[in-house]
């Protein structure tokens, strides 16, 4: 194997990990107006997510910093060519981040509403944008001769695109639901249960007709990348018995089971990607690959060391503070930090 | 207006609004880690009381730092898409790391720190603020390289048009990283001790928490003025780098339109610069030389001169930064360091003089000088940045070749605006916020209060 391809596996870590981690405080942010009727509630919920969501916006931020080191030109084609989508996800995590640092910092029922509904709004588009901007990386946009992306904005909104940003919307939903299944007690749990109930129906739906839409939409059957094989499947089935220990209330179980169709439908993504980073849909021998994208095999080198020595350790200190805070939150105030 | 321009200012705005939160977030974490680590010594709870109320103001100030940093690594790809294939080989190895070694680290251990005080041991969770500290200032390091690369280039070769790493050793001893990487750290240290003076002095001379606050000013007090004291050192190193590696920016930052030998100092000018003479000056012979090199001569090359020796080395075209903004951002940077030295050594002093506060002077000056290390440090980037234009990595790729051109003007106004307005407003509420924290002093707003009325129920 190669470093480029080692890179790009890397890459493809780096995205999984940030959308099964981060996955689930999004769509934990997305319900909290819905599920928390009274204030107690929605620090409950908040603080569910809270010694972690910021860790895990770190997985993004590495990720797009290992693109940019790894692959300078898919950095700069990507970045610049989904300018405004990008900018959007920013302006959300701006609102999101700031909101619930803020929220419980003033008494004042309208302060704490209006941070609580940037928070759930900077939840919601970005689960929306990372599925619509997917969709686009595996259908192909336009890429000219130089390398840029001319194709505009309205032409990431097609509607391939569009219910692959349904997908991500409903499975974080889904997932952030069991999340607080698992974290909470009492009618905070009851109404997160409902809620998980309610959004694993539209969740898979949308899920099977995407992977459906996949194989007629893209280049999925002409494959130039690796065959990603049953692991679509393995998704789309995760997800179905997901429903089943939902309906069991085996938190734990439906948790694990979200968490792992997650993890494949990213994989099949960058399987299908493989051994390109953007496809032209214009010509594909203006498709940005991990070769005619890619840093020098030097700075390659490099990277890898680095990043096979501190990889390691982010996770295991990462994972330490996930058992720190393993407990459920109950709606005591005094153990509320939000 | 072009995409170059608009990209120009949206880099201005977010990058400088980004700067704001950066040093107090590098500085208020050691000095938070210290006061926790008294208390783990001492077992003295009014540690705890200290690191917990800083504590909360260091949190309100971090969420800002953070989010309009995640602005800084994607603008790169946005709205510089040239400049990062140009120099992606070199400059994106530096911020994958600073993710993977710093922001990693700071934080999960700030998590790990807020929700732990119960869950883990008294020193484990003094660790866990110190390894947000080290993080942040690890961070530092890391955007710092990189920064320094733009600077003063260092082991890289060109090859098919783009700019690659041969030295990553290189790279992380560039000798401007080794000047850049203090100044800007102590920088950040001196802004947070000002912090806590300011606020601390705000308490003291209202007789409120004075048990705290006195304690806070006397870490605070030290720790500034050692801070500030090698600040001033470590930018004397700098301002001598800048003479051999970019003397451009130097005569600039100097209105030295000709090259002297010995060179004056300007202690003011009032310069005409399209036709590049003084309007008015009052300049110190000699000193500049002496600044630069340590001795009384030596010849420091004048914008004039630099401009036709680069004229010949790079082709035609204006290679001076604007000369008022560098000038006048290197004066508000020094006049408000020096300020800050002046009055971190008067605050030590009382402090070993033991000085009853109600005999403190001046203690009142200290909340307002609170603007001084802001006012640096936005000036010293402002200099740093401005002074080397035209270039975007000097001597290498001039910034306008550098941003991306599949952008329309439209799409970065529209960026440009709404990132004014949302961190217009940001900002209003982070300073309203801090404010309310600084003022109810220690318990007085430590737990959030649990409003009872229901939202639509």
């Amino acid at each position: 194997m190669d470093l480029n391809t080692l890179w790009f596996i890397l890459i493809a870590v780096l995205f999984t990990g940030y959308f099964a981690l981060e996955g689930f405080d999004l769509g934990v942010g997305i319900l909290l107006p819905f599920l928390g009727k009274s204030d107690i509630r929605r620090r409950v919920i908040l603080n569910t997510i809270g010694p972690h969501w910021d860790g895990n916006e770190v997985w993004l931020l590495t990720a797009g910093g290992a693109i940019f080191a790894a692959f300078p030109g898919w950095y700069a084609t990507l970045f610049s060519g989904f300018y405004l989508p990008l900018f959007l996800i920013l302006l959300a995590l701006i609102f999101r981040g700031v909101a619930i640092e803020f929220r419980s910092l003033d008494a004042n029922p309208r302060w704490r509403t209006l941070w609580d509904w940037a928070f759930a709004i900077g939840s919601f588009l970005p689960s929306l944008l990372w599925g619509v901007a997917f969709a686009n990386f595996i259908r192909g946009v336009p890429i000219d001769s130089t390398f840029y992306y001319v194709g505009g904005f309205w032409n990431l909104l097609n509607p391939f695109a569009l219910i692959g940003g349904l997908v991500s919307l409903t499975g974080f939903l889904l997932y952030g639901a069991i999340f607080l299944c698992l974290k909470t007690t009492g009618e905070v749990q009851e109404n997160a249960r409902r809620a998980a109930f309610r959004a694993w129906l539209p969740a898979s739906f949308v899920l099977i007709l995407f992977t459906i839409l996949n194989y007629i939409q893209t280049d999925f059957l002409a494959r130039l990348g690796v065959n990603p094989g049953v692991v679509p499947i393995g998704a789309v089935l995760a997800l179905l018995i997901a429903g089943y220990f939902i309906s069991q209330k085996q938190d734990g179980w439906a948790f694990m089971l979200t968490a792992l169709a997650i993890v494949l439908a990213v994989v099949t993504l960058f399987m299908q990607l493989y051994p390109r980073v953007l496809i032209s849909s214009l010509d594909p021998i203006w498709n940005l690959t991990i070769y005619n994208s890619s840093s020098s095999p030097y700075t390659l080198r490099i990277m890898s060391i680095i990043a096979l020595i501190f990889v390691p350790i982010v996770l295991a200190y990462q994972a330490w503070s996930y058992w720190i805070f393993r407990k459920r939150i109950t709606e005591n105030p005094e153990n509320l930090h939000y | 207006m072009s995409v170059l321009t608009l990209s120009q200012w949206q880099f201005a705005v977010t990058c400088i609004y980004h700067f704001f939160f950066v040093p107090l977030t590098l500085g208020l974490s050691v000095l938070v880690a210290i006061m926790e680590t008294l208390y783990v010594r001492s077992g003295q709870v009014i540690y705890k009381d200290m690191a917990k109320f800083w504590g909360k103001l260091f949190l309100i100030n971090f969420a800002m730092g953070v989010v309009t940093g995640i602005v800084m690594e994607f603008q790169f790809g946005m709205n510089w898409s040239e400049y990062s294939r140009f120099v992606g080989d070199i400059f994106g190895a530096p911020l994958a790391i600073e993710a993977l070694l710093a922001f990693f680290l700071e934080s999960t251990f700030l998590g790990i720190w807020v929700f732990g005080w119960d869950k883990l041991s008294k020193g484990l969770h003094a660790a866990a603020i110190w390894l947000v500290a080290i993080g942040s200032n690890v961070s530092a390091l890391w955007i710092l390289a990189a920064n320094s690369f733009m600077q003063e280039p260092v082991g890289y070769t060109i090859e098919n048009g783009r700019a690659l790493m041969t030295d990553f050793w290189a790279l992380l001893a560039n000798p401007h990283l080794w000047v850049q990487f203090p100044h800007t750290v102590l920088s950040g240290f001196a802004t947070g001790a000002f912090f806590v003076l300011g606020i601390s002095a705000w308490h003291l001379a209202r007789k409120s928490h004075v048990d705290v606050f006195r304690r806070s000013f006397r870490i605070a007090a030290v720790f500034g003025s050692l801070a500030i004291f090698l600040v001033i050192l470590a930018g004397h190193s700098q301002a001598q780098q800048m003479v051999r590696a970019q003397p451009m920016k130097m005569a600039s930052a100097e209105a030295l339109w000709q090259s002297e030998d010995p060179a004056s100092f300007s202690l003011i000018t009032i310069g005409n610069e399209p036709e590049r003479r003084d309007v008015f000056a009052i300049r110190l012979p000699r000193l500049l030389s002496l600044l630069a090199y340590n001795r009384l001569d030596g010849e420091v090359k004048g914008i004039n001169d630099l401009q036709a020796e680069y004229e010949q080395k790079y082709g035609p075209g204006n290679y001076a930064p604007p000369i008022a903004v560098t000038y006048w951002a290197f004066r508000f940077m020094v006049g408000a360091g020096f300020l800050m030295l002046a009055l971190a050594l008067y605050s030590l002093y009382h402090v070993m003089r033991n000085t009853p506060w109600a005999k403190f002077r001046f203690l009142g000056l200290l909340p307002l000088a609170m603007a001084l290390p802001y006012i640096a440090n936005t000036t010293g980037w402002m200099m740093t940045e401005l002074g080397r234009q035209p270039w975007v990595v000097f001597g290498l790729m001039k910034t306008e070749d550098a941003f991306s051109p599949s952008l329309t003007p439209g799409v970065v106004l529209v960026s440009l605006v709404l990132f004014t307005l949302v961190y217009g407003v940001l900002m209003v509420a982070d300073v309203y916020l801090l404010t309310r924290f600084a003022k109810a002093g220690p318990l007085g707003l430590e737990k959030p209060v649990a409003i009872t009325e229901a939202y639509w129920e």
